[in-house]
């Protein structure tokens, strides 16, 4: 009788407590596997312990920073946490429109005590990023299409003779200058010192020509599985999860090539003027989100490095499989020999100028 | 008097028939020939078959057995060459070169034009003919397309072998299982099932409201209000959508700040007053199109009977204009139920519609869903569009018009 009277009198509380700060939160992503396995890792496990809260999500990351500008112009938020990429969290945060974060007060310390700014290390990029992840964009190849050889280094995308037929890249300058200056012969640091001259940039453009009528140009990360699979193209460069995906997941015929993959750090962002409850809310949510466990349950749904290196040891298997996470992962020491740090203040500081050049090349 | 007739001369089957059909083969062998990456051996090997299997076929004094050995050679053909498949379409191939050949050597292809047509005629007429068959073709092959390939068994946009090979195994209803049960797709769908109904009767209401209004020709101004009534339709959308932004967001704070509405209500709110701004132009246009052959004696003889003006408008204009209010209603529906422009400016999150679900699905990965939505929607559309126009034959038929 008691256990009863005790469990209506909490049940009535709770939900009196919930109809009294419910809350519906807008979290942005990127949609597709990646967007799942935050729903997976993070979303559900938080909403399962916090009924009271709600969370909606939006796909509209690729034009993150855009939207906000428009929303704060507009005084009409409707975002509550924002996943970014490194680059795009620079320009909000130097326009005021991200919140700085005091890592060390607002995220959870590793489980043996280690403060958060050193556990996060070298993925602190700037005082409003909290990073999820380390990604890279590399290579997949058609492995029915390449004969008894199959490509084992980036400069391999270069050889036509070798490796007849089309290839996809991302309609962008980053990384594919990069590549090309490397496969001319400039060794990996002098990269940026290159790049920084006229004559580098012409040299880079002048290698991408001798592929050019063989490229098919992408802007989303899915459509170069979707060309491997049709057979389109022979191979082609994006996010490694998405390749991850096509090759564990939908068993196609492919395989990858890690060679000067290039790395990429993605995680969130808080925007500015938030309603002091829901900011309260999303700081709660982004503490839990962003320890130890959670980041390293996100890599049992998608192949990418957790952000934290006390993360690392306790990455398992994916979700309902035998299949180990580790080797394919773009932080694996064997996939990891030959890496591409792309420089994100060296690209802060030339997007636009070889953003217009790259376009000018296109159309050419 | 005695019907006159007169006997045309069969045409030449070696000077006429033969060397046609051979060219329809060449067509189709290089389609054929194309997707196996040999177009000059389609073309030859097409010529050469299509010309012999004219001869063996016209040999056949019946039409039917030759049409059947027809389909039965070129299907045999087709399954040497790709299987089970390839049988089908070998047989479908047989059935359209047979028929061709019949159609040709029988000289039916002057059947429906004059006697005294001269060949340059016949020619056009039958040229004709085979553009518009073309041009439906063009209109209609992108979405066909998409219908087969929404039952793919894979998650790519891709006819994969085993589909081809039509096996089973390579078919699947996973992806409309998707749509009916995944949250990602069933919210968008209520979201569309709501505002799109919604903002369809407030266009309407307004829009009918606007027309007859407008149709009385004491209204000062009259050609200023409609242009600017209409300019949503003609303004681009993307400039109406950032427009429709600023101002939504300027409303909808101060309704939250002065009525203490929730956020989530008022984004509703917004997106279906912006999608019924959309629709209202075109209910003006179709109700007044209507309005024009409007009796305005009938208004008259009944307010002479005593009615007041609701009454008549109920009892007497409203049922004659039903059907430009009902068309007007359709277009409004479709704009709102279509629209991913404006509701990805003026919504949130919460509201997101169907369109809208399908183009971030598009861009983010480019799931088959997508085409499972897209014969879904095709489906309802179609079922949309009989079901209006068999209302509107019943209702002119109830009273007594003629169908148009």
């Amino acid at each position: 009788m008691k256990t009863t009277t005790f469990l209506l009198a909490t049940s009535a509380l709770t939900l009196a407590a919930g109809s009294a700060s419910a809350i519906d939160l807008t979290f942005v992503s990127w949609g597709g596997a990646y967007q799942d396995s935050q729903l997976k890792a993070y979303a559900e496990p938080y909403m399962a312990l916090h009924p009271d809260v709600k969370i909606v999500w939006d796909e509209s990351s690729a034009e993150a920073v855009a939207k906000l500008r428009a929303m704060h112009e507009a005084g009409n938020l409707t975002w509550d946490l924002v996943d970014v990429t490194v680059s795009d969290s620079i320009r909000l945060c130097d326009e005021g429109l991200a919140k700085e974060i005091d890592f060390d007060a607002d995220l959870a310390p590793a489980p043996d005590g280690t403060p958060a700014t050193e556990d996060f290390g070298a993925t602190l990029q700037n005082d409003c990023f909290i990073p999820q992840i380390v990604y890279s964009t590399t290579w997949g190849y058609r492995t029915d299409k390449v004969g008894d050889t199959p490509p084992s280094t980036i400069c391999d995308v270069f050889d036509l003779a070798k490796y007849p037929g089309k290839r996809a890249m991302q309609k962008r300058p980053i990384d594919n200058v990069e590549w090309a200056l490397y496969c001319d012969g400039v060794a990996k640091e002098d990269l940026y010192s290159v790049l920084g001259t006229d004559e580098g940039v012409a040299r880079a453009f002048a290698k991408l020509d001798t592929i050019k009528d063989q490229v098919v140009w992408w802007t989303a990360g899915a459509e170069t599985p979707q060309l491997l699979a049709d057979g389109e193209v022979v191979m082609g460069s994006t996010f490694n999860g998405r390749l991850f995906s096509a090759i564990v997941e939908q068993k196609q015929p492919i395989a990858m090539l890690w060679d000067m993959q290039s790395y990429d750090l993605d995680g969130w962002i808080v925007p500015t003027g938030l309603a002091p409850e829901r900011e309260a809310v999303v700081m709660d949510f982004l503490k839990f989100a962003t320890d130890t466990q959670r980041l390293a349950d996100q890599a049992k749904y998608i192949s990418y490095g957790p952000a934290r290196a006390s993360s690392a040891p306790l990455v398992g298997k994916l979700e309902g499989t035998d299949i180990e996470m580790a080797p394919f992962m773009p932080t694996d020491p064997a996939n990891a020999t030959n890496v591409l740090h792309y420089d994100y203040t060296w690209w802060a500081d030339h997007r636009d100028d070889l953003d217009a050049k790259f376009q000018a090349w296109l159309a050419q | 008097m005695a019907a006159i007739t007169v006997d045309m001369p069969r045409p030449s089957l070696t000077g006429f028939t033969l060397p046609l059909n051979a060219l329809a083969g060449a067509l189709l062998g290089y389609v054929v020939g194309t997707a196996n990456h040999s177009p000059l051996t389609g073309v030859l090997a097409g010529a050469v078959f299509a010309a012999l299997l004219a001869f063996v076929v016209v040999s056949f004094r019946q039409r039917r057995l030759g049409r059947l050995a027809g389909a039965l050679i070129t299907g045999a053909v087709g399954a040497l060459i790709a299987g089970i498949s390839g049988a089908l379409a070998g047989a479908i191939l047989g059935l359209v070169l047979s028929w061709f050949a019949y159609w040709l050597s029988s000289g039916d292809y002057r059947a429906s034009v004059p006697i005294y047509a001269t060949p340059r005629e016949v020619l056009w007429h039958n040229s004709f003919r085979l553009i518009c068959g073309l041009i439906f073709f063009f209109l209609i092959a992108p979405v066909v397309v998409v219908i087969p390939l929404s039952f793919n068994a894979e998650n790519f946009f891709t006819f994969t072998p085993k589909m081809l090979a039509l096996d089973p195994e390579g078919y699947s209803l996973k992806h409309y299982q998707d749509f009916f049960t995944n949250p990602d797709w069933t919210r968008p769908l209520k979201n569309s099932f709501t505002i799109a109904p919604l903002a369809t009767i407030l266009s309407v209401s307004l829009g009918t409201l606007a027309a007859i209004g407008l149709s009385q020709s004491h209204v000062p101004g009259r050609r200023a209000i409609m242009a600017i009534l209409i300019s949503p339709m003609i303004v681009p959308l993307i400039i109406s959508a950032t427009g429709m932004f600023f101002f939504y967001a300027k409303l909808g704070n101060w309704m939250e700040a002065h009525l203490g509405l929730s956020k989530d209500f008022l984004g509703y709110v917004k997106v279906v007053l912006a999608h019924a701004v959309l629709g209202i132009p075109f209910v003006i246009i179709t109700v007044t199109a209507t309005l024009v052959g409007f009796d305005r004696s009938l208004t008259r003889a009944a307010a002479n009977m005593g009615a007041g003006p609701v009454r008549t408008f109920f009892k007497v204009q409203m049922p004659l204009i039903l059907p430009g209010v009902i068309s007007g209603a359709l277009f409004a529906f479709i704009t709102s139920f279509d629209e991913v422009v404006v509701v990805l400016f003026v919504g949130s999150a919460s509201q997101k519609t169907l369109p809208w679900q399908m183009f971030t699905g598009l861009r983010e990965q480019i799931s088959p869903t997508i085409l499972a939505v897209a014969t879904v929607l095709v489906a309802f559309s179609i079922a949309l569009l009989t079901t209006v126009e068999l209302l509107r034959r019943r209702s002119e038929r109830l009273r007594g018009m003629s169908p148009s």
